[in-house]
């Protein structure tokens, strides 16, 4: 499939909406709990057997961004969105089948398996044409990109549970959820199809050649960043730092009633669901606004910050958080900002190492260090719990030692960051004086924002 | 007057994008506060 090109007079500010379109629904994943119970009663499951589909997706996400990327940048958004459109809602569609029949295999197919291809293409797909959208804020393009992904949760988690009180729990109400889910998303993510377009071919060289002029900066492909210490470095950064962020996650609610227990203000369970929601905004907040401040201070700097000043809250949160209930959500909501800034900041510090030549298929080979990380980061905090709890610790004391792991982590990837220098011009990539080169859109309708590399 | 060639403004078009999804963004971030504010009064 050809690329959509942007005809003349054609707003950057069309693709942003067109990368929600995609983010907000695929980010639905994150919602799957919903699901869980509901269909532990109708068919008789247990907790592990219903967080398969999720687990499956999770998994299926990491390996179709890793291996797609390739595919992503060769055939254009369009076609990538178009993939996703089709993989995700027909994910739900085949999992409706599933409900219907009670046949749980199917739904672990379709939502897991086929959906989960869904939403790895659909993770990477605007990627790529947004920084070539905004050179002068990759950041910030990327950041909103991402920042939909979280909050694709927040409008399914309502949004599935009052369709599952209506329709009903059982597998036919089940399966009709399912149906409409599809149907829904594949109507709502149609609008990115329809609206993504890649800047126009570049103007000719200065130099009268007549060949277009090459995108400024290094120019490295997903093959060769492979063989670069940077991006081993930055799998480091994206790892720990997302490890860390799932300490605080995985266990939010019951650390902030654990914490303060013992304490004459002890946390309701109400209470400490409303503290969960508040990290949800956080995270989501952190993905805009820390991404969009790394275009103004560089990406290696708000990476010092996301991993320096996030060992130091979770030191605050070890030492004095039984102390002061304001402390610790402030500092667990600084950690939760900086987990999705994280996310969201990467690909443009991939666009700054590598250059905007293959930077989606980097950004989806990176993406196995959030498989990684989501396997060890729950893997860390529940084997540590259960281990404080059966030595007969209680309170905060329960935390201590995951917390001192997590800075641990934290500083490991502090450690890589600093490693982190310009690509070799041995990996640079040399192009084809005769292939066309995509430029970076005008900047005209913006408020051009200074960009630094830290 | 626009120039006839002038590229087509595409001012509704962009207004239109950014509702289809803020809209839905608007109402999770509605359900999220509502349940956010759970902290200070539960």
């Amino acid at each position: 499939m050809t690329p959509p090109l942007a005809p003349p007079g054609w707003s950057r500010w069309l693709v942003p909406p067109a990368a929600l379109s995609v983010h907000l629904s695929i980010g639905q994943a994150y919602a799957w709990s919903v699901f869980k119970p509901p269909l532990e009663s109708a068919l008789g499951l247990s907790g592990t057997q219903s967080a398969l589909p999720f687990q499956l997706g999770i998994v299926m996400l990491g390996l179709s961004a890793a291996f797609g990327g390739t595919l992503v940048e060769r055939n254009g958004p369009r076609w990538a969105m178009t993939v996703a459109l089709c993989c995700f809602s027909s994910g739900f569609l085949v999992a409706a089948l599933g409900a219907a029949t009670e046949q749980y295999w199917l739904i672990v197919f379709g939502y897991g398996f086929l959906g989960g291809i869904g939403l790895g293409i659909g993770y990477i797909s605007p990627v790529s044409t947004l920084i070539k959208w905004f050179p002068d804020r990759p950041g910030m393009a990327t950041g909103i990109a991402i920042m939909g992904f979280g909050g694709g949760a927040l409008i399914a988690s309502p949004w599935s549970s009052q369709m599952l009180d209506s329709f009903g729990a059982d597998p036919g109400g089940i399966a009709l959820a399912f149906l409409v889910h599809g149907l829904t998303y594949a109507v709502f993510m149609t609008l990115g199809v329809l609206l993504v377009r890649v800047p126009a071919a570049a103007p000719p060289a200065a130099d009268g050649s007549g060949a277009p002029a090459a995108p400024a900066g290094p120019q490295v492909s997903a093959k060769q960043a492979l063989r670069t210490p940077q991006f081993w470095c930055l799998w480091l950064v994206l790892c720990m730092n997302v490890t860390a962020g799932i300490g605080i996650l995985e266990k939010a609610a019951p650390m902030i009633t654990d914490f303060f227990a013992e304490t004459s203000t002890p946390v309701s369970a109400s209470a400490a669901a409303g503290f969960v929601a508040l990290l949800s905004a956080a995270n989501m907040a952190g993905r805009i606004g820390w991404s969009s401040t790394s275009d103004l201070i560089g990406r290696k700097n708000v990476y010092r910050l996301y991993l320096g000043v996030g060992a130091v809250m979770y030191l605050l949160i070890a030492q004095f958080g039984d102390a002061s209930k304001p402390l610790f959500i402030c500092c667990a909501l600084v950690i939760l900002s900086f987990y999705g800034g994280g996310f969201a900041t990467i690909p443009a510090y991939l666009k700054d190492l590598f250059g905007t030549y293959q930077v989606g298929a980097i950004h989806g080979r990176l993406l196995t260090a959030w498989s990684t990380a989501g396997v060890l980061g729950p893997l860390i905090v529940n084997w540590v719990a259960d281990s404080q709890e059966s030595a007969g610790k209680s309170g905060p004391g329960l935390y201590g030692l995951s917390l001192t792991i997590m800075i641990g982590l934290l500083l490991v990837g502090f450690a890589a960051n600093e490693l982190v220098r310009p690509v070799h011009p041995r990996h640079h990539h040399v192009p084809d004086a005769t292939a066309p080169v995509p430029a970076p859109a005008s900047a005209k309708d913006s408020d051009a924002a200074p960009r630094r590399t830290a | 007057m626009p120039h006839p060639d002038a590229p087509p403004s595409r001012r509704g078009l962009t207004v239109l994008a950014w509702l289809w999804v803020g809209l839905p963004l608007g109402y999770g971030l509605y359900e999220l506060v509502r349940k956010a504010t759970q902290l200070f009064t539960g």
